[in-house]
């Protein structure tokens, strides 16, 4: 096989196994900074059960994000250094902002967060919580502000000619807010916090249904509810608003996404359908007519520009993306509607005994999850044939001194690698659901044990 | 006569800051890790694990930082690198998947064949992380073969040559010495009268490989030694680091160890520094034209306004970083102990 899909498969399977733990992580920092801020304010025990329960999650998720994530950095220059060369000015200032300002605070921090329970007061913890949520966040925005300057470049220069080209950097901040960057970012965070939302509901209705720890499985249920029903609203705003940035800045994604394949006006917004790309259309095909056309920009004749528009060679996967960017929308659904109809039952008091509500819950844990990649998926696949849009090839940023053996030799590893991987990751979120939360009266004294280790020192 | 302060050279400096901040605060990690099965009890090895608990991520985040500042600061040294230390990239990162899970789930099953099968892979993950390090780090001292490209042009097997397996030794020897000052430093009791047992030959050994290396490279690596011909004041730099070394046995026998891990830190640093002098201006040292091919800190950077966009990050960034590592080791200062949050 060649270099350049080994290449590609090899960074499509070490993102996508990554983009399994940050979401999670961003959700859950959230989560636990809502809790703890409880906890500080009613001093009431059980929220630092709650806390606790959640903080080992936390850390499960965090370990392995950081244990994958280091792959990702090294992968830009081994198997893509002609890439790293051109964008190196541009997108380098960008990924050593994350290191500085992201990475450090969120793993300083979470040393407090994770074995200082005992050594700090409970201001001091809280604080230090809060700081890993926003470092979590922060390590969102610096790689999300670099991959939309790949979608929509600006801010810069193109330096020098052929093999010796690259950009360079002429406005910070242009590149900073870039036309997508803003939309792109808030897409991908409400993203991450229905991942952390929809992994506590789940683990909570799971308990709920074999009616252990009832009060804690509550209490947390309630919490990843209102954050999802948060999100899902604000979701829908979001993805409304940057697909309609899509429309504007790479119509030839907005096509692959919803299957246009000519250039026309008044155009129907598909929901459902199979890509036909040979004979350039869309089987079974059920859409809303003039929908597109008025999503896209808010008005029923405007004109959507088709695949036509670019050359046959430079077409994306229409055919995958189309049903990726409507899986993600799909999933979307499934969220908002579990999150309503266990809300409307809630209030109703039925929630509790309504088995298949809780297990559906239980299953809702996916849906985000296929949420997100799907979407990044369409993103990236949809960004086809550019590495950096509009200047650089996918098939011009390879490495050249690197063979397809290497690539080969390191796919097969890191694939046998992460499939462990994912057995342990799974045996031990297991280990801790069935194990449960610690119970709190029994070693928990009052505030942190922070009397005890005070007198402990003294000794 | 090149400006001492370019943009370049102070970008230069800040990556070499990163990368001496990498190898005192995760070499002892590394060291910790090869230590770990010199003890068979479960007991010691959570112990020597929880020395490390807190901060081990952290630590590594200087690598992860490292990289970065290289890919913004210099793009042609990452993109070459990456290319040319291709296998050994690999299995470093293997290397830091291993022992990061390891760590993580070593002491989540109380069954013996379950914590030695991680045991022995978060040993033999520190070990290789440090060799492989160390084999790169004997590569940009000795040189790789480059094209007008500066495409790398040779194979794996160019990468092992016996000066760079030896540097890879002496790494491993100078980071498991750290390493159990590290431990002697942190515990008490049996353990800490055991480990002072085993800090003698880690020192005897890291003598060893110091004086072979150094023997070495001053014979067959004459390019190392020219800045310090040509400003004789550096000597003073290798001159230092010697004392430091001699200090560390000295307080290890006053039974000061929290001075005698300064040493080994202060050691870290100045072989750093050595290095540094010695290669400077190049990053990547082209071994089949060093004159025309090396890339150097200036035909490698990035654009000046980048250079100076990174200089703002790192002069807001890097003091707050240092100022929360401190305050993270401030309080998990003293002697480990076990509780319910420990690994």
């Amino acid at each position: 096989m060649e270099v350049e899909i080994l290449a590609r498969v090899q960074f499509a399977l070490t993102i996508m196994f990554h983009y399994i733990y940050p979401p999670l992580s961003i959700g859950l920092g959230l989560i636990l900074v809502v809790i703890e801020s409880i906890y500080l304010k009613t001093k009431n025990p059980f929220y630092l059960q709650l806390a606790k329960f959640w903080t080992k999650v936390f850390a499960l998720t965090f370990a392995l994000g950081v244990a994958t994530g280091i792959v990702m950095e090294f992968e830009f220059d081994t198997n893509w250094a002609t890439y790293s060369r051109y964008v190196g000015d541009v997108f380098g200032s960008a990924l050593a902002a994350e290191g500085v300002f992201a990475f450090f605070l969120e793993s300083g921090f979470l040393a407090i967060l994770l074995f200082g329970w005992d050594r700090v007061g409970p201001k001091m913890h809280f604080f230090s919580t809060l700081m890993v949520c926003l470092g979590a966040h922060f390590s969102a925005i610096w790689i999300i502000v670099a991959n939309s300057w790949m979608q929509t470049p600006a801010g810069y220069h193109i330096v020098g000619e052929g093999l010796s080209a690259r950009a360079e950097i002429t406005d910070f901040w242009a590149m900073v807010f870039n036309p997508s960057s803003v939309d792109r970012l808030l897409h991908s965070v409400i993203g991450a916090w229905l991942a952390g939302a929809f992994l506590v509901i789940s683990v909570a209705a799971y308990y709920l249904l074999k009616k252990r720890h009832i009060e804690f499985a509550k209490s947390s249920l309630k919490i990843g509810l209102i954050l999802s029903l948060i999100a899902c609203v604000l979701q829908f705003f979001s993805g409304d608003h940057s697909a309609k940035g899509v429309a504007v800045n790479q119509p030839s994604k907005l096509a692959a996404f919803e299957g246009v394949f000519k250039t026309t006006s008044e155009a129907p917004l598909l929901l459902f359908g199979i890509v036909n790309t040979k004979e350039q259309r869309v089987d079974y095909a059920i859409g809303i007519p003039k929908l597109l056309s008025i999503l896209s920009f808010g008005d029923a004749t405007a004109e959507i520009k088709g695949l036509d528009q670019v050359p046959r060679a430079d077409w994306p996967n229409t055919a995958v993306i189309f049903q990726t960017y409507h899986i993600m929308i799909l999933m979307w659904g499934v969220m908002f509607f579990l999150t309503l109809l266990a809300l409307f039952q809630w209030r109703r008091g039925t929630l509790f005994s309504s088995k298949w509500t809780l297990r559906a819950l239980v299953f809702s844990v996916f849906c985000p999850q296929i949420a997100n990649q799907a979407g990044w998926v369409s993103a990236e696949m949809g960004r086809y044939p550019w590495i950096v849009w509009g200047h650089l090839r996918i098939s011009e940023g390879l490495s050249k001194s690197v063979t397809a053996n290497q690539v080969l030799g390191s796919l097969i590893m890191f694939t046998i690698l992460y499939f462990i991987l994912f057995l342990v990751f799974l045996y031990l979120l297991n280990e801790k659901f069935k194990h449960g939360p610690e119970n709190v009266s029994k070693d928990i004294a009052p505030y942190h044990q922070l009397n005890l280790f005070k007198k402990e020192k003294d000794e | 006569m090149i400006p001492l302060f370019g943009l370049e050279f102070i970008w230069f400096s800040i990556f070499v800051i990163l990368i001496i901040g990498y190898a005192i605060l995760d070499g002892f990690d590394l060291g910790v890790g090869m230590l770990h099965l010199f003890s068979k009890k479960d007991e010691e090895r959570r112990l020597m694990l929880n020395s490390i608990g807190p901060v081990w991520d952290g630590n590594e985040v200087w690598l992860v930082t490292a990289g970065g500042a290289l890919f913004a600061g210099f793009p042609d040294v990452y993109a070459t690198l990456g290319s040319a230390f291709y296998v050994p990239i690999m299995i470093l990162l293997t290397g830091l998947i291993f022992r990061a899970v390891a760590i993580e789930v070593r002491s989540k099953s109380p069954m013996a064949w379950w914590r030695w099968t991680w045991d022995i892979l978060f040993s033999f993950a520190s070990f290789v992380i440090a060799l492989s390090l160390g084999i790169a780090l004997g590569n940009l001292v000795r040189g790789i073969p480059l094209d007008h490209q500066k495409e790398f042009t040779g194979t794996l097997e160019s990468l092992i040559h016996p000066y760079t397996v030896m540097v890879g030794i002496f790494t491993v020897s100078l980071l498991f010495m750290h390493g159990a000052i590290y431990i002697l430093m942190k515990t008490e009791g049996a353990l800490h009268d055991r480990m002072r047992g085993w800090v003698s030959p880690a020192i005897i050994a890291f003598i060893i490989c110091y004086a072979a290396v150094t023997m070495t490279t001053l014979i067959y690596m004459p390019h190392m030694t020219e800045a310090i011909k040509a400003r004789p004041a550096f000597f003073v730099v290798a001159l230092i680091n010697m004392l430091v070394i001699a200090n560390i046995p000295r307080e290890i026998q006053k039974g000061r160890d929290g001075r005698a891990f300064a040493s080994s830190c202060a050691n870290i640093i100045l072989l750093m520094a050595l290095y540094a002098l010695g290669s400077y201006p190049n990053i990547v040292r082209a071994i089949n034209d060093p004159e025309n091919l090396s890339l150097t800190i200036y035909n490698s950077a990035s654009s000046e306004k980048t250079l100076e966009i990174l200089l703002m990050i790192a002069i807001i960034g890097i003091p707050m970083v240092v100022a929360y590592t401190i305050a993270v080791y401030w309080i998990f200062h003293g002697k480990v102990k076990l509780d319910s949050t420990s690994y």
